[in-house]
């Protein structure tokens, strides 16, 4: 899977943003669900979350398309903490054989599949509705980002799609020569090792090419880089994270005036 | 004042014993336009890098000067330009436009004048998209189309050509040589390396021969220097214009048992259902234009990859009792399709597990348990017995796609299943190759070559299937 098939081209009023304005946004928003462990917080963070999805033009159908993965995790944890969970305390609610799941173990479990959502979101929301090289150029023209970093990453990137190719290829060059792991799990491991050592040099031996061809086009020239794609930071831009800032604010004193603050640390 | 000038020039890579050029005194006018040739391991690319200022001082032992326009090479990087053999590794960003106007951003180039230039040099080499388009989505020729138009954007006086042709399909070859032919101002100077000679000499003015012991063995007008040197050159593995290739090598004998055969095979978006029938004793070329499925056909005769229709029989002739021709060659045990059906990638290091040469060649044998003698034997008949000790990634391109035709030859198989074999290989691995194949379908075994290499087909193939 390429970078490009997970983008949601849109011309939404929030997908349209700067893309440092919405990571920034994105980074204010989480850190509000990441200082408390009371499940009020992140559930308040989903309802906000899921009110801007339009903003952003990504369709709910499209969200949980593509974000079952997350929800499937969500379910495995819920299930870990239920089963074995160690605050056993609270009322009991059912019995399970020598498990007793009380409400003690449900707010916990509660609590964290509210925000691993919570945290998740914002990062979909931020990444499939920026392109790759919008990233890059903004994070060179209003983040001080080194172009040779981001620059840099954004072309390794474009060799990432190859790997997939090349390690089929790699498998079945090994079975033609009478390689497999023949049902004999330690074989499989060795098999597994030396496929992806030979992935390795070879995405070695491809970076370097790609190094060598960036240098001779002057990247490494001492001269100031010039932008031929412009990245602006607007007010609008200005007011989407001074936006999160503030309902990141309200959602933790709402938090707080409930009683149900848990900050992780000092707590 | 000469554009180049070289004057005793060496390189010496860090760590080699031997000198990758040495002695060379070459000098080359303005707007003149030069092929470098020499036997592989002559020290072109070797040349091209130091031309372009890209050998960093600390990864090699310099000797001699090397000048641009009269300064130092190192000083004089902006004037050059150079497009190299890999279209995947040279392009940088992942829209066409984007890409030419990378190297103008590194230049400094004001913003209002990117995007003229970016049309102007993509107009030049006739690049038929818009500016958006993908460039994963442009077949090879197209990429190292937009990769010279991404160095012709930034109007270079001197234009390295590094093979640039070499990864390339004949129609990808062909619109890159057109591009060169109308896109290159004609005051700015070309040193181009190429395998494939005659496509080429129309372009250039004068032709460079580099001695493989370091300095230059013949430079003169193309016609002048192919004919006094033809033969010789031509021995040397270069595809020099006019020199005649040996005679075809038909079967010796009528064709035998069936080995296999294909029956409406296909696999969604690949290949459409296809028919084959594979005989001992008998080459058979596949054909047809890129992207038609040609690979993805040898991939599935060879017992490597799962049909999504038709289905792929084996006979007892070639798995030797009839139980074992019930099952598809794809559902064998590894070891029992090398034994079987020997496969031989595009891409010799794809298939190379070992550490040394001769190592690689025992993988096989070993599996199947059986004696080791074939080892030494294939590194005769390969010409590999000067490499036997040396890891394979290290190898010359003839010596490497000779390696992977040995490793698929040490299990013995009945069915050699080849894919595009004489890829940018020299004339005299060309030679040896058609040599081999016919002498190993004289001894009876089925051998079939995917290829686009019409002359190849000629000279091996009794029979041939046209994908379309």
């Amino acid at each position: 899977m390429t970078l490009a098939t997970v983008m949601v081209r849109s011309s939404a009023p929030l997908a349209r943003r700067n893309p440092v304005a919405k990571l920034l946004a994105a980074t204010v928003f989480s850190l509000g669900t990441l200082v408390t462990l009371d499940p009020l917080t992140p559930a308040l963070a989903i309802a906000v979350e899921l009110a801007l999805l339009p903003l952003f033009g990504i369709g709910y159908g499209t969200l949980l398309r593509r974000g079952w993965p997350v929800l499937l995790s969500v379910f495995g944890v819920v299930l870990t903490v239920v089963l074995f969970g160690a605050d056993r305390s609270g009322t009991l609610v059912v019995s399970l054989g020598p498990i007793g799941v009380t409400t003690g173990v449900l707010m916990v479990a509660l609590g964290l599949a509210l925000r691993l959502v919570a945290l998740s979101l914002p990062g979909v929301m931020v990444f499939a509705t920026t392109d790759p090289t919008d990233l890059a150029d903004a994070l060179v023209q209003n983040a001080r980002a080194p172009a040779r970093f981001a620059i840099g990453t954004l072309a390794a990137f474009r060799l990432v799609p190859l790997l997939g190719q090349e390690w089929q290829a790699l498998t079945m060059a090994r079975r033609a020569r009478g390689i497999d792991a023949g049902g004999n799990p330690l074989r499989a491991l060795r098999l597994f090792a030396s496929t992806t050592f030979a992935l390795l040099v070879g995405a070695i031996r491809r970076g370097t090419r790609l190094a060598v061809a960036m240098d001779a086009r002057g990247f490494d020239n001492p001269v100031r880089r010039t932008h031929a794609r412009e990245q602006r930071f607007t007010r609008a831009d200005a007011a989407l994270v001074a936006g999160a800032a503030a309902v990141t604010a309200l959602m933790l004193t709402a938090s707080v005036a409930t009683g149900m603050f848990r900050p992780v640390l000092g707590g | 004042m000469s554009a180049v000038d070289l004057r005793g020039f060496g390189w010496r890579h860090a760590g080699r014993k031997a000198w990758a050029v040495r002695g060379l005194d070459l000098r080359v006018e303005r707007g003149e336009r030069v092929l470098l040739l020499g036997p592989s391991g002559a020290g072109k690319s070797t040349l091209l890098a130091a031309l372009a200022g890209l050998l960093a001082e600390d990864s090699g032992e310099r000797e001699g000067t090397a000048e641009i326009d009269g300064l130092d090479v190192r000083k004089a990087r902006e004037r050059v330009g150079i497009v190299f053999q890999d279209p995947e590794t040279q392009l940088v960003m992942s829209r066409a436009g984007d890409d030419v106007a990378f190297g103008l951003e590194n230049r400094g180039t004001p913003p209002v004048e990117i995007w003229p230039a970016v049309r102007a040099a993509l107009d030049a080499v006739g690049f038929p998209y818009p500016l958006d388009r993908p460039t994963q989505a442009l077949s090879g020729g197209e990429q190292q189309r937009l990769a010279l138009a991404g160095v012709l954007a930034l109007k270079p006086d001197l234009l390295l050509l590094d093979e640039p042709t070499a990864n390339l399909d004949p129609d990808g070859a062909a619109l890159v040589r057109s591009a060169l032919a109308h896109a290159v101002p004609r005051d700015t100077t070309v040193i181009m390396v190429e395998h494939r000679l005659e496509p080429v000499v129309p372009l250039v003015d004068r032709v460079v021969v580099l001695s493989p012991g370091g300095g230059v063995a013949a430079s003169g007008p193309p016609a002048a220097v192919f004919g006094e040197l033809g033969p010789a050159l031509a021995a040397g593995g270069i595809w020099v214009p006019g020199q005649p290739l040996p005679a075809p090598r038909r079967a010796s004998g009528p064709p035998g048992d069936v080995l296999l055969t294909a029956d409406r095979v296909a696999l969604a978006p690949r290949l459409a259902p296809t028919d084959a029938t594979v005989r001992a004793g008998e080459a058979l070329a596949v054909l047809g234009r890129n992207g038609i499925g040609k690979s993805t056909l040898a991939l599935i005769l060879g017992g490597l990859l799962r049909p999504s229709a038709g289905r792929v029989t084996a006979t007892p002739a070639l798995t030797g009792s009839a139980a074992d021709a019930r099952r598809p060659p794809h559902r064998w045990r590894a070891a029992d399709l090398t034994a079987r059906i020997g496969s031989v990638f595009q891409d010799p290091e794809h298939q190379f597990v070992a550490a040394t040469v001769r190592g690689e060649l025992a993988v096989g044998p070993r599996r199947l348990g059986r004696p080791l003698a074939v080892v030494d034997e294939l590194l005769a008949r390969l010409r590999l017995e000067h490499v036997a000790g040396a890891n394979p990634y290290t190898l010359s391109g003839g010596e490497a796609r000779r390696l992977s035709v040995a490793t698929a030859l040490a299990s013995a198989p009945r069915l050699l299943v080849l894919d595009e074999p004489t890829f940018g290989q020299d004339r005299r691995t060309w030679v040896e190759l058609v040599g081999l194949l016919a002498d190993l379908r004289d001894a009876g075994h089925g051998v079939v070559t995917v290829t686009h290499d019409l002359e190849f087909a000629a000279a091996l193939a009794d029979r041939r299937v046209t994908l379309s």
